[in-house]
């Protein structure tokens, strides 16, 4: 009889504590889930504009938008066009053209990459993404080759 | 007049039993000694935070959460509402202020052994509130919409991401998506004013009242001495006007400091600008900025960045848990070993925050 009571005992708790958890469950997953932000669908951008070679004088950078990402366009002294991810591979700052030492500058933690995109001193842990320039009837073409 | 006060205290004391607490108060004694001023540290920390509430109340009203909004809202404020300027003002320098005085307060409980039993609770409460207010003031950093913000929520939210398996996620749901943007604004607002604000307030509550059940913790050389020889001064009235005339002059400090250096708003963010010259975190977060600035990208096979954010963490969950391996000095020896730890720390954070202003 008393073995009896303590298995049928157990078995409550079993079902109680098993409930609870269940039901603190209930409760907690639908919250995180609620937190995780849902994927927004992006438009795949392969190539963009960015205006006319002519009027990009030789020596200089600037960021432009690509799809939702942004992007340095430079200009080297030998007239040269390259583009580049212009997120930090560091901690995601947006990079920028120094033109007093002709390299690829972040000014969060003083990270360098050359005009490979190559990390070349500061804390950046990997190269820069590099995109494909095409010049076609003088207006810039960047395009994504990685897809 | 005194009858009537009377009458209202027995009302509630015969529904409440109020009179021990009274009781308690009125015997309350605080030691009297000279590392005394450290204990009016918490308190100015604690004035500083009801000023936050306070003027931070006061913001809402005009404020606006948004990316198109924030930062027009905030023009606003300071040009348009009346006082608008001191109030933000107000509330950016009690900010850091009150960061300030709640290192001190940390410091100095630190040094003068209070974290020890029985006290270790209340040691952790203290660390889990400035390790919140931390968190204040990096969400609320972000709010104005500016430049500045905008990259330093871009670097300490990635630093968050860069922690292996749990970063990814949780940095996910910070900036509300895979970038800083309009939502993370939306979230940060919600922490700022809704959430840490609930968490901070029970914890302080806690944090209070441990305080006021054990008393103010003796220094060793104190505790030492033969009861005849302590000095005491009772709680109230004595502390607490000190206390009060202390919260009127760091009162009078926080307003010349709002009025005659208003805090700047910048320039509004703008996800495809590149990171301005010159940029750097609150000073707060100054040191931990500068250590990962001196880190190269790999160190063995990890990466620089990981290898810093590995090093504060347990460094942070070290400091919180001193009370449980505090090394005790041996009574002949003049070698103190916490000493020498709560120097290095101190030292290591003086001198990378001053690095950090210099390059």
């Amino acid at each position: 009889m008393a073995e009896q009571k303590t298995s049928r005992r157990k078995f409550l708790n079993f079902i109680i504590g098993g409930g609870l958890l269940g039901w603190i469950a209930s409760v907690v997953y639908p919250i995180f889930s609620y937190l995780i932000p849902p994927k927004i669908p992006e438009a795949v951008v392969n190539s963009i504009k960015a205006g006319k070679a002519t009027d990009f004088p030789s020596n200089s950078g600037k960021i432009v938008k690509f799809g939702r990402k942004p992007v340095i366009l430079i200009r080297t002294d030998t007239g040269e066009f390259r583009a580049f991810t212009a997120t930090c591979t560091h901690l995601d700052c947006i990079v920028q053209y120094r033109q007093d030492i002709k390299q690829i500058w972040c000014a969060c933690h003083n990270g360098i990459y050359d005009l490979n995109g190559r990390n070349v001193s500061g804390p950046p842990p990997r190269p820069l993404d590099e995109y494909k320039v095409n010049i076609i009837n003088d207006e810039i073409v960047i395009i994504n080759e990685l897809g | 007049m005194k009858t009537m006060a009377k009458n209202l205290y027995g009302w509630l004391d015969e529904r409440f039993d109020i009179s021990p607490l009274i009781d308690f108060m009125s015997k309350k004694n605080v030691p009297v000694h000279r590392h005394m001023i450290w204990y009016y540290m918490g308190g100015v920390t604690l004035f500083l935070f009801i000023v936050q509430v306070m003027s931070g109340i006061l913001l809402l009203f005009y404020y606006k959460p948004g990316a198109d909004s924030a930062y027009e809202s905030m023009r606003f404020i300071l040009t348009k509402v009346n006082f608008g300027w001191l109030i933000r003002s107000i509330h950016s320098w009690s900010a850091n202020l009150m960061v300030f005085f709640a290192f001190v307060h940390m410091f100095s409980t630190y040094f003068t052994k209070a974290y020890q039993k029985p006290r270790e609770i209340t040691w952790v409460t203290g660390f889990v509130l400035l390790a919140l207010a931390l968190g204040f003031g990096f969400s609320g950093y972000l709010l104005p919409w500016n430049e500045l913000a905008f990259f330093a929520t871009k670097v300490g939210t990635d630093i968050v991401g860069a922690i292996p398996l749990i970063g990814k996620p949780i940095m996910m749901v910070l900036r509300g998506g895979e970038d800083v943007t309009g939502a993370t604004l939306t979230r940060f607002y919600a922490f700022h004013v809704a959430m840490l604000p609930a968490i901070f307030t029970v914890l302080l509550g806690l944090h209070l009242v441990f305080i006021q059940r054990q008393g103010m913790s003796e220094p060793e050389e104190l505790a030492r001495l033969p009861e005849g020889q302590k000095k005491f001064m009772p709680f109230f009235p004595n502390f607490v006007l000190r206390d009060a005339f202390l919260w009127l002059v760091v009162l009078n400090i926080l307003l010349f400091l709002a009025v005659f250096y208003p805090w700047d708003l910048g320039f509004k963010a703008d996800a495809f600008a590149s990171a301005p010259a010159g940029i750097r975190p609150e000073w707060y977060f100054m040191f931990m900025f500068q250590t990962l600035k001196f880190l190269p990208g790999h160190i063995l096979f990890l990466e620089g960045e990981l290898v810093g954010i590995l090093f504060f963490g347990i460094a942070g969950i070290t400091w919180m848990l001193v009370p449980f391996w505090d090394i005790k000095k041996k009574s002949e020896s003049n070698f103190n070993p916490m000493m020498i730890i709560g120097l290095i720390s101190l030292l290591f954070i003086i001198i990378m925050t001053i690095v950090g202003y210099l390059i």
